[in-house]
């Protein structure tokens, strides 16, 4: 009997926070993370959605201390390795080492997808910390192959174990996903990882086509829940997988189990595939943008689809949340009759 | 009176710094130091008609009774090196790096507590831009979490910034409260790779408590700008700022709302690239430093000096 034919990351604790706006307890994280250590599922990454340090003004405060749900998480797997992330620029160094005091084993350092080289420091010292460190370029639909091999390599040279192509917009037709992936699994001597989201309704068969071209891991959330109109659903890929006769190692419908009865609750309409959803993915927009999009639009007054379309046309990366303010105050400001007066054009 | 300075490091931001001080009615550019004959930055300063050393620090040492001020545009590691050096020559130091050896100074907000240190750090481009801000608003109210988001072009972002981009991030957060006077301080720093280039963008979120004056916090804000303006004429908001209601849950506790300073900066073009604002606020504010430090040292105006 062979092993898995990929290694599965579950980032509901993490990607998914964001669908519930950073408001995990540390009974649901204890909970989820047993359910998934007991269907199998070997890596299960928690932090705020926006990494170590994401608790914030630009990207929503945690409703509980990410540090303590780590905690809750490493002390309720038996098996499964307790993943972070961390974006350079938001989280620090010293958070990383709190991490490794806490049990966390894997360290997950993300860019954008050009920006390779502000992960040194981070994927450095979590190989110095004992970690596994994985290197994650986001936005990866916003760099050619090609370009995309380029810094990869940087993080590879960094230490990284493996470097994920991350489709943070959901954008990636699977031509695009295809192409990525397979040129770094041919350029890298480490393992490389593929990360979806769904908004064109594509993450599934992204993910089996990058493991087609030679991913050596994946990444899912239950029930989809996640950022934009979710993520690569865990126990959707993991049923097909099966069908296809690929070595999971994680059990189909125990993986159901958890998305239906611990995760789906917590977000029912998650997974729908509305036009703000689709329009992250039609626009190349970072896809955590949605909930503090539909915010803006609301507080303002203006068009959510507008809003997404303009951040899209400036090419805004992960992490500017501040942008979708600017944007909505701009087209507040353009829809304001000329008549009122400069200066109170806002509306409270 | 005049102050004969010395910029040591011809690398973009040293020519820069070069250009600006060429235009200084008080500071006198006694030379550009560097350690690289070949260096591209000491031909071009010498075709500005400026003396260019490729003999680094020992020249300054050299020439120490010469030289009040040198601007460092080096690195923190290298101005480490050269700041004890510096020090016993009796050469006061305006640090452009991040070594954060001397007291965090923004000119206009806490330059004049720091007239008499020998050695001044300019903290980080992001710093430059916000702190100023956080102070404005603690001039109107209490602030007991101050936020910024500070966005640069990924093209002016030069190696030393990337490779430590940590000290980056923690630096710029503590002169939130070192220098902009919030109880607690947190820095997101972006770098954008669009092209062409944006402009720097920086972003400051103050949390509110309750009963504050709306119109006191706007004007203080709108003032601060004004000031920064005077010596980084490419600093300006991008809007009035914007007052929302919370409640917000902040690490400096409970927050009834939050005020929010949207920020851009287009650096002047004298060397580098207008698109650069985050360097052109660093060599602006370094010749203002000096500038005010020649104020000081004048002996007829010792005390009386506005920053």
């Amino acid at each position: 009997m062979s092993g898995p034919a990929f290694r599965l990351t579950d980032s509901t604790l993490r990607d998914g926070s964001h669908a519930l706006s950073h408001r995990y307890t540390t009974e649901q994280v204890a909970s989820i993370v047993r359910g998934l250590d007991a269907a199998g599922v070997p890596v299960i990454e928690v932090s705020h959605g926006d990494g170590l340090g994401g608790s914030s003004f630009n990207y929503g405060f945690s409703g509980t201390d990410e540090r303590d749900l780590v905690s809750a998480a490493v002390g309720a797997a038996t098996r499964a390795r307790i993943a972070v992330l961390l974006l350079p620029g938001i989280g620090v160094a010293d958070d990383l080492r709190d991490m490794a005091d806490r049990g966390v084993q894997v360290a997950r350092i993300a860019t954008h997808c050009t920006e390779a080289d502000i992960a040194e420091q981070h994927i450095r010292l979590a190989k110095r910390l004992g970690m596994e460190a994985v290197g994650f370029l986001m936005m990866a639909h916003m760099a050619e192959p090609a370009q995309l091999l380029d810094q990869a390599r940087l993080m590879e040279s960094y230490g990284a174990d493996c470097v994920y192509v991350v489709d943070s917009a959901g954008a990636m037709t699977t031509a695009d996903a295809r192409a990525r992936v397979g040129t770094l699994a041919e350029g890298l001597g480490c393992q490389v990882g593929h990360h979806a989201h769904n908004n064109l309704s594509l993450a599934v068969a992204n993910s089996l086509a990058a493991l087609d071209v030679g991913a050596d891991q994946l990444d899912g959330c239950c029930a989809g829940l996640g950022a934009g109109a979710g993520n690569c659903p865990t126990e959707v890929l993991v049923a097909t997988c099966d069908k296809l006769g690929l070595a999971t190692g994680v059990d189909p419908l125990e993986a159901m189990g958890v998305a239906e009865d611990l995760v789906r609750p917590l977000r029912p309409e998650m997974g729908v595939i509305d036009r703000a959803g689709l329009l992250l993915g039609y626009a190349g927009v970072y896809g955590s943008f949605l909930l503090h999009a539909q915010r803006a639009a609301a507080r303002y007054g203006v068009d959510v689809g507008e809003i997404l379309l303009e951040l899209g046309r400036r090419r805004i990366v992960g992490g500017q949340e501040d942008m979708i303010l600017d944007v909505a105050l701009e087209l507040a400001r353009k829809a304001t009759p000329a008549s009122r007066p400069a200066g109170q054009e806002l509306p409270a | 009176m005049t102050l004969s300075c010395v910029v040591i490091g011809s690398g973009n931001i040293g020519t820069d710094l070069v250009h600006k001080l060429l235009r200084s009615p008080s500071l006198e550019l006694r030379a550009l130091v560097g350690i690289d004959p070949a260096s591209e930055g000491l031909a071009r300063a010498r075709k500005l008609g400026v003396e260019a050393t490729a003999e680094g620090i020992d020249w300054v040492e050299a020439h120490a009774g010469e030289i009040d001020l040198a601007f460092e545009a080096t690195s923190a590691r290298v101005h480490a090196a050269n700041a004890p050096r510096l020090a016993a020559a009796g050469i006061t130091a305006v640090d452009l790096t991040p070594a954060r050896l001397g007291p965090p100074v923004v000119p206009g907000v806490n330059l004049d507590q720091h007239l008499d240190a020998p050695n001044l750090n300019l903290i980080t481009c992001g710093g430059q831009a916000t702190a100023p801000i956080v102070a404005a608003v603690v001039s109107a109210s209490r602030v007991p979490y101050a936020e910024i988001v500070s966005t640069v072009a990924s093209r002016s972002a030069g190696p030393g910034t990337r490779q430590n981009i940590d000290e980056f991030t923690r630096t710029t957060a503590s002169s939130l409260e070192e220098v902009g006077g919030a109880a607690h301080g947190k820095a997101i720093i972006i770098l954008n790779p669009a092209d062409p280039p944006i402009l720097m963008r920086n972003t400051v979120f103050c949390a509110l408590p309750d009963g504050y004056d709306e119109a006191a916090v706007a004007a203080a804000i709108e003032d601060m700008v004004g000031r920064v303006a005077r010596y980084v004429p490419g600093y300006r908001l991008k809007r009035p700022p914007v007052f929302e209601e919370g409640p917000f849950a902040t690490p400096g506790g409970p927050a009834a709302a939050r005020v929010v300073a949207l920020l851009e900066v287009e650096g002047a073009g004298d060397f580098l690239p207008p698109y650069a604002g985050n360097l052109d606020i660093m060599t602006a504010a370094a010749v203002r430093v000096g500038e005010a430090l020649a104020e000081a040292r004048a002996p007829e105006r010792r005390g009386q000096v506005t920053v």
